[in-house]
């Protein structure tokens, strides 16, 4: 066999459905092969949007995303999709052509050293140099971007590599010497842990991305009902404990809720799990949780103890670790006042808006839009204010529900990555919250959406501004809106041009009708609501302050 | 504080700029580094010494170490029994007459005159980081041409 069809047969045996990519010419090989091969590749407009299409397969589905593009700029051009998988662990395999092995090192024509440019920002990553490795590689590279603390790995296949002939053998067994995740917990430890839970008062599960990779929604719900504890969730986390139960608190941090973060200034236990500390979460580090004992439930020492100090950590699968731990417990904690503390702030602080002026509300969009899907939908998102609302006012219900570029905050992932989930689950309706400036960093993957099929919906929350920078400006920089005004097309044309469905919308009467319409079509669709220009996100904690000292301008 | 690191690695390419990029994207300098085969050839042992600023960092880059997929295991001796050495190459300037002298300072170390030429010896010393320290200051009297170390090298006892 080919390289080339070593590459191919090894995805398969991977378990591949789908490739999201682009050519050029050091894959050449590749793409010849694929011309006649039985796998599902979807041709991009940007390698970019290839990578976030990858990366939102993953978090849809729980397996691996596969992306592959040519040698040079196809390899940098995914570069920030490679380090927006590694920031919020995601699995994916990114493949690259590279110039033939006699010329690397030579500058030659799209010649890029890309496993050098990825080191920092993969979880590994090969090149390959002899093709009797390649179909280990692969199977190795899928071992180790999806165990473990999962990440992207990048495997660098140069073109003679794909030209040359061996035979193909793959291997059943993966097993790496020096790569050995733990995943069961230490059982003293948990048994400390449950000594810890039972002599609480005041305890508090903080809730991260972990639990969703790990499939340990289940168990968490039944340890918080089993210790009545209240449960926040992280950015990451969102959908991993269900947004309508009655111990559920929010989302923490900066935009977190005023409940969820008095909880954790006031509480006697935090139980972390699958969450790493985040300073977006934590606020000033050394007023953070100042009462709080903290368990911390890990696949990945290195996150314990990195920010905070842990009481006792347990590194291990946190589905694993929660069961044992819920089975460890012997006398659960009373909490009944807690819990009634906790009702009080949430009566006395409830998440609000203005409503009743002239302009649309963005939250107002979102609570319809969860009126109108109950849950039931994939909720992708770009980066900004429209973003932490959907963090705020979309109640997220199930695991792989809640898609969003959380560690690097990367403006221009949701779209692209909205693609990648509806073709992961194409029988769920799949939503991409945008705001005017993001849409427009990967709006030519509406092609890639229309030319074949994937419907997703779009709403485009059109404020005139960057606003997230501007609500900064706003609040710390003396309104100076320092190029954060931004223009746009006319979405509505523009979708159309590219035979799409266009709508906007400006009057709060329509939002339903025009959330209705855009569901039940059956195309991609951009429905543009003009918002209040001037909204913010509320409340918030300035950075460097305390998480309960948070500011809202709704007085 | 100084930390000596010993690692095992799988000998491939790419490993030890994996392990210096923990260091450098910290701003942290690698004060020396010494890597050779094992006994087992696909094995690498290496031996880093670095200055940490702040503990808390160096207690992070060795978790990041240990999660490195290349990185087999990662000890830290500083807080560990262990034994090191270092090997220095000197060209010191050096006539006939200094002879008795050069020879009297060696009786107290490890180490030799291993070629001479009309003005210049070169000196072969091993030894711990003091002794190597002390031997380089009595060496000075002579004036040192050129020195070239292999950076220190641990092994737990
Ligand atoms: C690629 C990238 N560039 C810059 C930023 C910095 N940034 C964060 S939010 C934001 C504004 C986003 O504006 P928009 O998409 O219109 O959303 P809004 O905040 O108005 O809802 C910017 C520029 C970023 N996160 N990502």
């Amino acid at each position: 066999m080919k390289g080339s069809q070593i590459l191919l047969e090894s995805l398969r045996r991977a378990g591949v459905e789908v490739i999201f990519g682009y050519p050029g010419g050091q894959v050449l090989p590749i793409f010849d092969s694929l011309y006649d091969f039985d796998i599902k590749f979807i041709l991009t407009r940007h390698e970019q949007g290839a990578a976030h299409a990858a990366d939102g397969y993953a978090r849809a589905t729980g397996k691996v995303g596969v992306c592959l593009a040519t040698s040079g700029p196809g390899a940098t051009n995914l570069v920030t999709g490679i380090a927006n998988a590694f920031m919020d662990s995601i699995p994916m395999v990114a493949i690259t052509g590279q110039v033939g092995t006699h010329l690397i090192g030579n500058d030659a024509f799209q010649e890029a050293d890309v496993t050098g440019i990825t080191r920092p920002i993969t979880k590994h990553n090969f090149l390959v140099k002899d093709v009797r490795d390649l179909s280990r590689t692969i199977a190795e590279a899928f071992y180790i971007a999806s165990s473990g603390r999962p990440g992207p790995v990048l495997i660098d296949i140069p073109v003679d590599i794909q030209r040359a002939e061996a035979d193909f053998a793959w291997p059943e067994d993966i097993r790496i010497r020096s790569y050995k995740p733990t995943y069961f917990g230490h059982p003293g430890q948990i048994k400390k842990a449950a000594k810890l839970v039972s002599q609480a008062k005041k305890p508090l599960i903080y809730a991260g991305g972990g639990v969703i990779t790990s499939g340990a929604s289940l168990a968490l719900k039944e340890l918080a009902e089993r210790i009545q504890a209240p449960v926040t969730s992280t950015f990451m986390g969102l959908g991993c404990f269900p947004a309508t139960h009655k111990l559920y608190l929010g989302m923490l941090g900066m935009h977190g809720t005023a409940y969820a973060n008095h909880a954790t200034m006031e509480a006697d236990l935090i139980i972390a799990v699958g969450a790493r500390f985040d300073d977006r979460v934590t606020g000033r580090l050394d007023h953070f949780a100042p009462y709080a004992k903290i368990i911390h439930v890990d696949i990945d020492p290195s996150s314990i103890s990195k920010n905070v100090h842990v009481d006792i950590p347990i590194v291990g699968d946190a589905k694993n670790i929660i069961s044992e731990l819920c089975k460890e417990i012997k006398k659960v904690p009373d909490t009944i006042l807690w819990l009634k503390t906790i009702d009080a702030w949430k009566k006395k602080h409830p998440l609000t808006y203005k409503s009743g002026g002239k302009m649309l509300k963005p939250q107002f969009i979102l609570e319809e839009l969860w009126k109108l899907t109950k849950g039931d939908a994939i909720i992708c998102t770009e980066v900004g204010q429209s973003q932490m609302w959907a963090c705020q006012w979309y109640k997220h219900l199930t695991p792989r529900t809640w898609i969003s570029s959380g560690g690097l905050g990367t403006m221009g992932f949701g779209f692209p990555a909205a693609m990648g989930a509806k073709m992961g689950v194409p029988g769920k309706e799949v939503f991409n919250i945008a705001g005017d400036g993001s849409i427009q960093m990967n709006i030519q993957e509406l092609a890639t959406c229309v030319a074949n099929k994937i419907n997703v919906k779009v709403l485009i929350f059109n404020n005139g501004f960057l606003g997230m920078v501007r609500q900064w400006q706003e609040l710390f920089y003396k309104k100076r809106y320092s190029y954060t005004p931004i223009t746009s097309p006319d979405f509505v044309k523009l979708a159309q041009s590219y035979g799409a469905v266009g709508m906007r919308v400006t009057k709060k009467e329509d939002v339903r009708k025009a959330l209705q319409k855009t569901i039940k079509t059956d195309n991609t669709v951009f429905a543009e609501f003009i918002i209040e220009p001037e909204e913010n996100v509320w409340p918030m904690v300035p950075t460097g302050q305390a998480i309960n000292n948070m500011i809202d301008g709704l007085a | 504080m100084r930390h000596t690191i010993s690692l095992l690695v799988e000998n491939k390419f790419g490993v030890l700029a994996r392990i210096s990029g923990l260091f450098s994207a910290r701003g942290y300098n690698i004060a020396s580094l010494a890597v050779s085969e094992t006994l087992d050839p696909t094995i690498s042992y290496m031996t880093i010494v670095v200055e940490a600023q702040d503990e808390k960092i160096l207690e992070q880059i060795n978790k990041q170490l240990n999660k490195l997929v290349d990185v087999i295991t990662v000890t830290d001796f500083t807080k560990k029994e262990h034994i090191d050495r270092e090997l220095v190459l000197a060209k010191i300037n050096y006539l006939p007459k200094d002879k008795d002298r050069l020879e009297m300072i060696f009786s107290k170390y490890v180490g030799k005159i291993i070629h001479y030429t009309e003005k210049i010896a070169i000196i072969e010393a091993v030894g711990n980081g003091a002794q190597i320290k002390s031997l380089l200051e009595e060496l000075q009297s002579f004036g040192i041409v050129e020195l070239v170390r292999t950076g220190k090298l641990a092994i737990s006892n």
